[in-house]
């Protein structure tokens, strides 16, 4: 052990955590996560159709802090996923695959993904304060 | 599969463009369509969530009872989910490597998928027809 050896690293080994590479994984993780979401969605028309008492459960439960932590998580994942597959089909046409164009379609992707929930966010508050 | 030995056409010639799950790239097209359908559906369903917020159990019901919010929402639910068990399916065959256990898991992800749709379609026609 008395010198540091320079030896050749496997290619996985040389690659840094880009931003693009978060990306990736976080599209997948938005899409799993939706996925589940869907059982939110489910229980919102079930409880509407069934009658005012699951109507008003299931309204208690996304009107509680939890519940609208569960619903703001669920509007960003929508939305960053939208976008991500948006960025997706500029790929699919083949645009976009310069250093210069991914990196900002990616930045844009995160970027307007939390602009866009609080702005409906925002919205919807002002919306529904109305009521 | 029949026989090879009944067709003139090459070995090559029958596999290509169909790929190991023999179905060539229609999960890949698939999963394109129902994003640019979703794409579509995104403003019309947002105002349908806009409008559903602080509603009580009356107001509810006529909202999702009445048609043209019905039939985006019942096209929406059929996009999404025919979406999501297309990504679903991608997941397991990336990360799920044992074959009894990728097995069960996509015909898991077939009968959740299922089973939203139609229960999310089922209380909406419900709420349409008001049974």
């Amino acid at each position: 052990m008395a010198q540091q050896i320079e030896r050749p690293l496997s290619p996985f080994m040389t690659y840094r955590w880009t931003l693009t590479m978060a990306m990736s994984i976080v599209h997948r993780a938005t899409g799993v996560a939706l996925y589940f979401g869907t059982l939110l969605l489910v229980w919102w028309l079930l409880a509407t159709a069934s009658g005012p008492q699951a109507y008003a459960t299931f309204q208690g439960f996304i009107g509680s802090w939890f519940g609208r932590l569960i619903l703001f998580g669920y509007t960003w994942a929508l939305i960053h996923h939208l976008l991500g597959g948006a960025r997706h089909f500029v790929w699919d046409l083949g645009y976009g695959f310069g250093p210069t164009e991914r990196e900002w379609l990616t930045r844009a992707a995160v970027v307007g993904s939390i602009a866009l929930t609080i702005v409906l966010w925002i919205i919807a508050y002002a919306v529904g304060g109305l009521r | 599969m029949s026989s090879s030995k009944s067709s003139i056409r090459t070995p090559l010639g029958r596999v290509r463009g169909l790929g190991s799950a023999r179905a060539g790239t229609g999960d890949f097209w698939r999963q394109r369509l129902t994003a640019i359908a979703m794409v579509l559906l995104l403003v019309p369903a947002i105002i349908i969530v806009m409008m559903m917020l602080g509603r009580n159990h009356a107001a509810a019901t006529q909202i999702l009872g009445s048609t043209s919010v019905a039939i985006v929402l019942i096209l929406f639910t059929v996009a999404s989910v025919w979406h999501m068990k297309i990504g679903m399916q991608v997941v397991i065959e990336d990360y799920v490597h044992d074959e009894r256990v990728k097995l069960v898991s996509i015909i898991a992800n077939n009968f959740f998928s299922i089973a939203v749709a139609l229960a999310a379609i089922y209380a909406i026609l419900k709420l349409s027809f008001g049974v």
